[in-house]
C-alpha cells in the first residue's frame, strides 16, 4: 500500500567547492530509489538546516573536503536540534581525519564515510538505518 | 611515413605474430577482455608502423623548437634547464607558510607556489561569517598586504618566480605582489610568476566563483593587458585542466576543455582589448593533471602542444613562434591517491611525475603521500620533492629530449587524443564558444557523467584502486603523522585583521575603493586601482565586494 | 492527523512539509488533516510556471521569489521534478537554484517528485497548494517539471499561468502546438539573448493574435515578455520584476471580472470527485482486498466464469439502492 519514500538532503557546507563526490552520490541515491535534494556548494549551516526542515527529509548528508568540518558539521546538527528536528539523521563525508570523528559523533552525526567507501555501502547503510517517521 | 616495402614486411611479420597470439590464447585466455586507459580509451595489444603510417615527419613530428612543437619548445630541453620544482604550499598564517616555503627552498625546490585558504580563494576575509571554521585549514589566510608581507619575507622577488593559485580575487593578490615588489625597490619588469586566474574552469569544475562569466573574463583580460604593458615576465593566466580532471573528466575532456578555455581567453583579449595576439600569447601558460595512466598522460601532454601550436598559428593568425609554444605546469593527480595504505601513494606520485617529465612539462608539483588525509607534513613533502630530484638526477629521464617520439604506440595515442580533442573543440565552437557551452551546462554534464561512470566502475571492480577495491587490508592502522591546523589560528588571524583595520586610514581606504568602483563602472583596467587599494590596506573582501556590487554575483545553474 | 492540521494552521513549516509528504506517500487518513485546514484556504494567488525542461523555470522562480519579497509578499513554492520510471527515485534539482532564500522565514520551497503521475499534476501537488495556502502564503508558485500532461493541467490549479519558452530548443513550434497556447496567461521568452529569440518572439505574438481574434473584448491581453540572460544579474532582475507586475495585473483582472473563483471550478469538481472516491469507493475496495474477494474475482474472470462488469454490478447492488 503506502510506503514512505526516503528523502535525502545532500549539502556542502562552507566554502569548499569540490563537489564531485556529492554529485556522484546524488545520482547514486536516485538510482537507489531515494528522493534527493542536492543543495550545491557554498551553503551555510543555517541554510542547510532551513532546507532540511522545509523538505521534511529523513537524512542530511554533508560533504566537506576543506578541513572545516569540525565547525560546520556539528553546527548543522545543533541547528536541527534547536528546531526540534533531532530525528533527522545527519551523516558526513569528505576528508575527515580519524581523530576528528569522535567529536563529530558526539555532536550528533550518526555515520561518517571516508574516501574509498563504495556507493553500495552508503545505500545499504541508509536502507538499514533510516526509517522515515510515521 | 614509411616505405611501401617496409609496410609490407611489417604486415607479414605481424601476421605471423597474430597467429602466435591465437595459439597462445587458445591455451591461456587473456586476464580480461578489454584493456583500456583509466579514461576508457581502448588500447590495442600491440602497435606497429601501420598505426602511424599516415603521419608526415615534418608536418606532425619534426624537432624541438620546430612547428608543431610536438617534441618541445626549447632546442636544448632539460639539459639546458630542468623543469621547475614547484611545490604547492600554504597553511595557517602567512608566517607558518613562509616557514614552509623556506623549508622547501632549502630542500631544493626552484620555484614557489601558493595555496590559499578557502575564505581567501572565495574573496572573503577571515572575519566574514562565511569564513567561520575555514581559516588557514587548506591554505594560507591572506586578508591584507600586511599578511602578504609576512608571506614573502626573505623571498628574493627578482630572483625567484612565484605562482599563486587564486581565481576570482586574482587581481587583488597580484596587486599585493606587485605593490610588495615595488616597496622593496624591485621594478615590475623584473618580477616573474603566475596567477592562475582562470575563471572558465571555475564555472566548469572547481567552483570558486564570484561574478558571472562575462565580467570575470573582463577582469582576466585586464590582467593580460596590464601584464603585457608593465609586467612582461608574468604569466597572467594559468589555463587549467587539473581541476577539470579532478572533478571526474576523462583525459580527452581535460585536454579539450582546457585548450578551448585558452582559445576563449585569446579571443576575448583580442576583441575586448584590441591587443594583437602576439602581444600577449607568449605569456599564456597552462596547467595540467598527471593522472595514473602513464602513457595516456604522456600522449595527452604531447597532443596539447601540437593542438595549441596549430590553433595559435592557423586559427588566430599569430606570427611569433613564441605565441605557438605551449608552456605548462603539471601536478600529479590528487584524485588517484588513496587514504588506504597511504605509502602506496609515493609510488603513484612517482610514476605520474615521470609521465609529466616524459611529456615535457616546464614545471611540476608532486603530491605528498598524505594528501588524502590532511595537509602535507614536512617529511611527506620532502619525499615528494625528492621524487622530482631523483627523476631529474638519477633516472636518466632528462638525458634526452622527448624520448618516446617515434614510438608506434605513443605517437598513435597522441594522434588519437588530438583527434578526439578537436571533436570536442569544434562542438563547443558550434555551441557559440565556451561561455555559451557553460551556460548550456555542456562541460559540466560531460564531467558529471564521467565521474559517475568511473565510480560505478570502481565499485564493480572493473577498474582497480589498490588498497581500496583490491588487496584491501581489513583493520588497517594508519600511522601517518597528521598535520592539523589549530583552531587557534583563526583567532590569531582575526586579531591581526582587527589590528590592521584599526590602524589604517579609513578614509583613504574608502577613497581607493571608490576609485576602483568607478574604474569598474567605466570599464577601465582595474589593476592600477587595485594596487592603490591594497597599498591603503583594503582587504581582499573589500576589493571583491566592489566587483560583486558592480558586476553582480554568479548564480550556479546547478547542473549535475 | 488532526494535530498535524492544527500545526499547519499555526505556521509550523515542518508540519506543513510533513503533511505534503503524507499526501505524496498516500498515508491513510490524511484527509482528516486536510479537513482541518481547508477553511483557511482560498486566499492565495496561485501562479503556475510551465515550459519544457531547460527553459530556465527554476532560475526564473528564484528571481520571482526575490521580486515578490521586495513587495513584502510571503511566497510558497512547489517545485516538481520527474520520478525515474526505472528506480522510483528522483533528483529534485529545482531547489538548488533558489538557495538565496533558504533563511527567509517568509519563503517556503518544497520539492516534489511526480511519483507515478505523468498523466497530470499529482494529487500531492494539487492539495499541496491548499497546504501552502493554509500556511498563509500569499503567493504560491507551482513549477512543473516540464514533461507530460503536467504542462497543460496546471491551468486547473493556478490563477495565473506563465508559459516559458526558450529560443534555439528546436521545438518551439511543437511547444506552441501542444496545447500550451490555451493555458498561457503570460508568455515569457527566457534567455532572449540567444539566437532565434526574435523569430520565436514573432511567432508567439502571431499565435497570440490569432487566438485573440475569436475572444471577447474584455478578455485578457496575453503579453509576450522577454527576459535576457541571467548572467547579467541586474538586467535579469529588472525584466523579471516586469513580469511580476504583469502577474499582479492579471490577478487584478481576474478579481475585477469576477473570474477568480471561476478558475478553480474544475479543480474543485475534481477534488470533490477524489474525496468521494476516497470516502466511498476506497473503503469498499479495501474491504474486498482484505477479504480476499479481489483475488477470487480475478480467478473467476481468468477462468472466464464471469465478466468484470457483471461482478461490479453484483458488488454495487450491495451498496447502492
Amino acid at each position: 500500500m503506502s510506503e514512505r519514500r526516503i528523502r535525502i538532503l545532500l549539502a556542502k557546507p562552507g566554502l569548499d567547492g569540490h563537489d564531485r563526490g556529492a554529485k556522484v552520490l546524488a545520482r547514486c541515491f536516485r538510482d537507489a530509489g531515494f528522493e534527493v535534494i542536492y543543495t550545491g556548494c557554498h551553503q551555510t549551516p543555517e541554510q542547510i538546516a532551513a532546507a532540511a526542515l522545509q523538505e521534511d527529509v529523513d537524512v542530511v548528508g554533508l560533504s566537506c573536503l576543506s578541513g572545516a568540518h569540525k565547525y560546520l558539521f556539528p553546527q548543522v546538527a545543533k541547528l536541527l536540534k534547536d528546531e526540534g528536528a533531532e530525528d533527522i539523521v545527519v551523516i558526513g563525508g569528505g576528508i575527515i581525519p580519524e581523530q576528528d570523528m569522535d567529536a563529530l559523533y558526539e555532536a550528533g552525526l550518526k555515520a561518517i564515510f571516508t574516501p574509498g567507501a563504495t556507493l553500495d555501502s552508503l545505500v545499504e547503510w541508509i536502507n538499514k538505518n533510516i526509517t522515515p517517521r510515521a | 611515413m614509411f616505405t611501401e616495402e617496409l609496410l609490407n614486411q611489417a604486415s607479414s611479420l605481424r601476421q605471423k605474430w597474430e597467429d602466435e597470439v591465437k595459439k597462445t590464447i587458445a591455451k591461456r585466455a587473456d586476464q580480461k577482455e578489454k584493456w583500456t586507459t583509466v579514461s576508457d580509451l581502448e588500447i590495442k595489444r600491440i602497435y606497429g608502423p601501420e598505426d602511424i603510417k599516415d603521419m608526415d615527419f615534418e608536418r606532425d613530428i619534426a624537432y624541438p623548437g620546430q612547428f608543431p612543437y610536438l617534441r618541445g619548445n626549447q632546442a636544448t630541453g632539460y639539459r639546458g634547464k630542468y623543469w621547475t620544482f614547484r611545490m604547492f604550499a600554504g597553511m595557517g598564517t602567512a608566517v607558518e607558510t613562509n616557514n614552509r616555503w623556506h623549508y622547501l627552498l632549502k630542500t631544493g625546490q626552484t620555484g614557489l607556489s601558493t595555496a590559499f585558504d578557502f575564505p581567501t580563494l572565495m574573496g572573503y576575509d577571515t572575519d566574514s561569517p562565511k569564513a567561520k571554521g575555514e581559516c588557514g585549514k587548506c591554505g594560507v589566510a591572506i586578508d591584507t598586504i600586511d599578511d602578504f608581507r609576512d608571506l614573502i619575507k626573505g623571498v628574493p622577488l627578482d630572483k625567484i618566480t612565484t605562482s599563486m593559485t587564486i581565481n576570482p580575487p586574482a587581481t587583488a593578490l597580484w596587486a599585493m605582489y606587485c605593490a610588495s615588489a615595488q616597496e622593496q625597490g624591485i621594478p615590475l619588469t623584473k618580477i616573474g610568476g603566475t596567477i592562475q586566474n582562470d575563471m572558465l574552469k571555475e564555472f566548469i569544475a572547481q567552483k570558486t566563483f564570484m561574478c558571472p562569466p562575462e565580467p570575470s573574463v573582463k577582469l582576466i583580460s585586464d590582467t593580460v593587458e596590464f601584464g603585457t604593458k608593465y609586467v612582461p615576465k608574468w604569466n597572467t593566466i594559468s589555463i587549467s585542466g587539473y581541476h577539470i580532471r579532478e572533478a571526474g573528466a576523462t583525459a580527452v575532456q581535460e585536454l579539450a576543455f582546457t585548450l578551448r578555455d585558452g582559445m576563449e581567453y585569446v579571443e576575448d583579449a583580442i576583441r575586448r582589448k584590441g591587443l594583437h595576439v602576439d602581444e600577449f600569447a607568449p605569456r599564456l601558460s597552462f596547467f595540467f593533471n598527471s593522472h595514473i595512466d602513464f602513457f595516456e598522460e604522456i600522449a595527452k601532454l604531447r597532443a596539447a602542444r601540437r593542438i595549441w601550436a596549430k590553433a595559435m598559428r592557423d586559427r588566430y593568425d599569430s606570427k611569433d613562434p613564441r605565441s605557438w609554444w605551449m608552456r605548462f605546469h603539471t601536478q600529479t593527480a590528487g584524485c588517484s591517491l588513496t587514504a588506504q595504505q597511504p605509502y602506496n601513494n609515493v609510488v603513484r606520485t612517482a610514476t605520474q611525475a615521470l609521465a609529466a617529465v616524459l611529456g615535457g612539462t616546464q614545471s611540476l608539483h608532486t603530491n605528498s603521500l598524505d594528501e588524502v588525509l590532511c595537509l602535507p607534513s614536512d617529511h611527506a613533502v620532502q619525499i615528494a620533492l625528492r621524487t622530482q630530484q631523483i627523476i631529474a638526477e638519477e633516472t636518466g629521464a632528462a638525458n634526452t629530449i622527448d624520448p618516446l617520439a617515434g614510438s608506434y604506440f605513443v605517437e598513435a595515442l597522441t594522434n588519437e587524443m588530438e583527434e578526439k580533442a578537436w571533436e570536442y573543440i569544434h562542438k563547443i565552437d558550434e555551441m557559440g564558444g565556451m561561455i555559451a557551452a557553460i551556460d548550456k551546462g555542456f562541460p559540466q554534464l560531460e564531467i558529471s557523467d564521467a565521474a559517475y561512470k568511473f565510480q560505478q566502475q570502481i565499485d564493480a571492480q572493473e577498474k582497480v584502486m589498490i588498497g581500496v577495491n583490491k588487496y584491501v587490508e581489513a583493520d588497517e592502522q594508519v600511522d601517518i603523522p597528521f598535520l592539523e591546523i589549530d583552531d587557534a589560528v583563526e583567532n590569531e588571524q582575526l586579531a591581526r585583521l582587527a589590528a590592521v583595520k584599526r590602524k589604517r586610514d579609513g578614509r583613504r581606504v574608502a577613497e581607493t575603493l571608490k576609485d576602483l568602483e568607478n574604474a569598474c563602472r567605466r570599464g577601465d583596467n582595474v589593476m592600477p586601482y587595485c594596487i592603490e587599494a591594497v597599498k591603503s590596506y583594503a582587504t581582499v573582501q573589500e576589493i571583491c565586494d566592489v566587483y560583486r556590487e558592480v558586476f553582480g554575483e554568479y548564480r550556479d545553474p546547478g547542473i549535475y | 492527523m488532526k494535530e498535524l492540521g492544527k500545526k499547519v494552521l499555526a505556521g509550523d513549516i515542518r508540519a506543513a512539509s510533513r503533511l505534503i509528504r503524507n499526501l505524496e506517500d498516500q498515508i491513510p487518513n490524511t484527509h482528516i488533516a486536510m479537513q482541518e485546514i481547508f477553511n483557511n484556504t482560498g486566499n492565495a494567488h496561485v501562479i503556475g510556471i510551465t515550459g519544457a525542461p531547460g527553459a530556465g523555470k527554476s532560475t526564473l522562480t528564484d528571481e520571482f521569489i526575490y521580486a515578490f519579497r521586495q513587495k513584502d509578499k510571503s511566497v510558497g513554492v512547489l517545485a516538481v521534478d520527474p520520478t525515474s520510471p526505472f528506480t522510483g527515485g528522483a533528483l529534485l534539482g529545482d531547489r538548488i537554484r533558489m538557495l538565496r532564500h533558504a533563511e527567509d522565514k517568509k519563503v517556503f520551497v518544497r520539492s516534489l517528485a511526480t511519483r507515478c503521475s505523468m498523466g497530470g499534476l499529482s494529487k500531492a501537488v494539487g492539495e499541496g497548494i491548499h497546504v501552502m495556502d493554509a500556511l498563509g502564503k500569499e503567493k504560491i508558485i507551482v513549477e512543473t517539471c516540464g514533461v507530460g500532461q503536467q504542462e497543460v493541467e496546471i491551468i486547473n490549479h493556478a490563477h495565473t499561468v506563465i508559459v516559458v519558452l526558450v529560443p534555439g530548443m528546436g521545438d518551439e513550434i511543437q511547444a506552441l502546438k501542444a496545447g500550451l497556447m490555451e493555458v498561457a496567461d503570460i508568455f515569457v521568452i527566457n534567455k532572449a539573448d540567444r539566437d532565434g529569440a526574435g523569430k520565436l518572439y514573432k511567432e508567439t505574438l502571431n499565435m497570440v493574435h490569432m487566438s485573440k481574434g475569436a475572444a471577447a473584448d474584455n478578455s485578457w491581453n496575453i503579453p509576450v515578455l522577454l527576459v535576457e540572460s541571467v548572467l547579467e544579474p541586474h538586467k535579469f532582475a529588472e525584466s523579471v520584476d516586469a513580469i511580476r507586475e504583469k502577474v499582479e495585473e492579471h490577478y487584478q483582472y481576474l478579481v475585477d471580472n469576477n473570474l477568480l473563483v471561476e478558475r478553480m471550478r474544475r479543480k474543485t469538481a475534481a477534488e470533490i470527485n477524489e474525496a468521494l472516491w476516497g470516502a466511498i469507493l476506497q473503503p469498499v475496495l479495501n474491504n474486498l482486498e482484505k477479504d480476499g474477494e479481489i483475488e477470487k474475482m480475478v480467478e473467476q474472470v481468468l477462468k472466464k466464469e464471469i465478466d468484470p462488469y457483471t461482478l461490479a454490478d453484483q458488488i454495487a447492488s450491495k451498496y447502492v439502492k
